[in-house]
């Protein structure tokens, strides 16, 4: 059952008295309990929170009231953004027992369109990893092949819908971080444009690369998160002032006549050619729809990245330092202050945390500042323009999510190298601050998801969920005639 | 070899990270193999290229504007009409790992 719910059959259901939200929440904790100990998805239930608004969205509907976009609806959270009065770990011992005193802004978004939170999910400590490895509360398991990873670093928010434990979640992208989970777990996952979505009260990992986004099952529902998290907001100054569309509406628009780029680079030697062929196929289904497929070039992909792990770490060891056990968080016993903080981010930090303070303190410190950072951040122009140049002639841009589907749990957690290359097609979208999705767009021999990418023009996520939805709908038509 | 043992250490207290002999020589190897990899940006010419900070420059900004004028959109209702209320006493030390009930307490800084 839970793997029909939709965003709209949830409220509609409600609405005509089926069903009520306190129900259907209940449903959903019943659901998790049996299922997620294989899983991993969730590290904090909220249910007295959950049934308190579950609750309010009943009392409104028995009152006739009119019932918010989202009401009933249950959602989960990535825990790299606070709740107010539940605890907030971002994957680290360093937060065990953080309790946070306000709410993000999109989760308080969601919350005010109806939507029922039921939890935290599991995620990379501090968002950082491609696989959710790096959670120091354990890993998460694909529900498609539970010896795989989920991808990452929102293992658990891709985990969760693909498990049917939410109908829509929120993860956070920096390098991929939403795109390629939705991509391994076969499910639908968007990273907006940046400024689309206030980044307030994300727990902040790279401030010009972090991104809040959107999963569900369906491109429809995306949009309709989309719409009610995205927008101006005062709490964030990078929150851009550019009007938010009724996506959901600009859904059914006709895509005939698109220009959908094709980029050589992101075709290169490492792509598993069971993903090329299904996502070359999709192409073909695009151009089958009116979509005109276009030849683009983006000539600086290969430096995406080295110049992404240089601006990403730099920007972590000076957002990271903030955690020194003074006034929140873990704190070690130690007999004077300078020793307290060392011990505390010894034992509050995993490896992959501390590479990363490292990698970033070090391209930041006296010496090689120029040679690193400040050259990557000349790259991130070049990469840049690539896009702007490319946009000048197409619409959208198509390619892999990822190089492979889902890799085994264990299989990169001891090559830091290896793992980063698995983002080599995301993290471009987020050097340049432009909308990118995943997409389902077929399975390998093992029945293992392959994602289809998309990306648009800065703020044009309307164009991009058109395509994304096209393509679906044409996939869902031709599996069920098969 | 590019960083050494001496160069992990002189990061690590930058960082305020004190690493065990473990930690501090798969810093050295995985260091080395990340910035092995990152050289090849050296490869493209970038003298006449502007580095790029942040994304949010791209909009939003009024060019036609001076100084700081340029970023009006990014002005905050809540600092025009004076500050934003700030969390309640109490509640920001909720999480405090030790307090006094009025400051956050630490270990002693000063030796006498």
């Amino acid at each position: 059952m839970a793997s029909e719910l939709t965003i709209d059959s949830v409220r509609s259901a409600i609405v005509e008295d089926r069903m009520t939200a306190t129900a259907l929440a209940a449903d959903f904790y019943d659901r998790i309990r049996k299922e997620d100990s294989e899983i991993g998805a969730f590290l904090t239930l909220c249910e007295k929170r959950a049934l308190a608004q579950a609750g309010l969205i009943d009392q409104m509907a028995a009152e006739g009231q009119p019932l918010p976009p989202l009401a009933g609806v249950p959602v989960a959270i990535k825990d790299v953004m606070v709740t107010s009065g539940v605890r907030t770990t971002a994957g680290s011992k360093i937060l065990e027992n953080f309790i946070p005193p306000y709410d993000c802004t999109a989760v308080a978004r969601l919350e005010a369109a109806g939507a029922v939170i039921l939890g935290k999910l599991n995620c990379d400590e501090f968002a950082m990893g491609s696989s959710t490895e790096n959670s120091a509360y354990g890993a998460v398991h694909n529900p498609h092949d539970k010896g795989r990873v989920p991808g990452g670093s929102s293992g658990g928010s891709a985990a969760a819908v693909a498990a049917d434990m939410a109908v829509a979640t929120l993860g956070s992208d920096t390098g991929g971080s939403i795109r390629q989970p939705a991509s391994f777990c076969g499910v639908v996952g968007l990273k907006p444009t940046y400024g689309r979505v206030s980044r307030y009260g994300l727990i902040a990992f790279a401030s010009s690369l972090d991104h809040i986004g959107p999963f569900a099952k369906t491109v429809k529902e995306v949009a309709l998160v989309l719409r009610t998290i995205a927008g101006r907001d005062p709490m964030d100054a990078t929150s851009a002032e550019v009007a938010v569309p009724d996506y959901a509406a600009e859904l059914e628009k006709p895509v005939e006549g698109l220009k959908v780029g094709v980029a050589k680079e992101y075709f290169g030697s490492g792509l598993d050619p069971e993903v090329r062929a299904a996502v070359e196929a999709a192409i073909q289904k695009l151009a089958g729809l009116g979509c005109e497929v276009v030849p683009v070039s983006l000539p600086h992909t290969e430096y995406a990245i080295p110049a992404y792990y240089i601006v990403a770490t730099a920007e972590a060891s000076a957002n990271l330092a903030r955690f020194d056990g003074v006034r929140y968080g873990f704190r070690a016993k130690a007999d004077n202050l300078s020793q307290m903080y060392r011990l505390t981010r010894d034992g509050g930090f995993g490896m992959e945390v501390k590479r990363r303070i490292m990698l970033g303190t070090y391209a930041l410190s006296a010496g090689y500042y120029d040679a690193y950072y400040l050259k990557a951040q000349k790259v991130r122009t070049l990469l840049t323009r690539d896009f702007d140049e490319a946009f000048k002639k197409v619409d959208v841009i198509a390619a892999p999510t990822c190089p492979t589907p889902a890799f085994r749990l264990g299989e990169k957690v001891n090559d830091p190298l290896a793992m980063y290359l698995a983002d080599i097609y995301t993290v471009t979208a987020n050097l340049a601050g432009i909308p990118g999705i995943s997409v389902p767009c077929g399975e390998n021999h093992e029945k293992l998801p392959i994602g289809l990418q998309l990306f648009a023009r800065h703020f044009d996520e309307a164009t991009l969920l058109r395509v994304a939805h096209a393509y679906e709908q044409s996939r869902s038509l031709s599996v069920v005639g098969r | 070899m590019k960083v050494t043992d001496k160069d992990v250490a002189y990061v690590a207290d930058l960082a305020n990270l004190e690493l065990t002999e473990e930690e501090r020589a798969r810093m050295l190897r995985d260091l080395n193999s990340i910035l092995e990899y990152v050289e090849r940006l050296s490869e493209l010419e970038t003298d006449q290229v502007t580095p790029m900070a942040q994304v949010s420059d791209r909009y939003g900004v009024d060019e036609s504007r001076s100084g700081s004028d340029r970023f009006a959109y990014a002005i905050r209702e809540d600092v025009k009409d004076g500050l934003r209320k700030s969390l309640p006493h109490d509640i920001a030390m909720k999480n405090a790992p030790d307090t006094d009930g009025t400051f956050f307490e630490v270990p002693k800084v000063i030796e006498r």
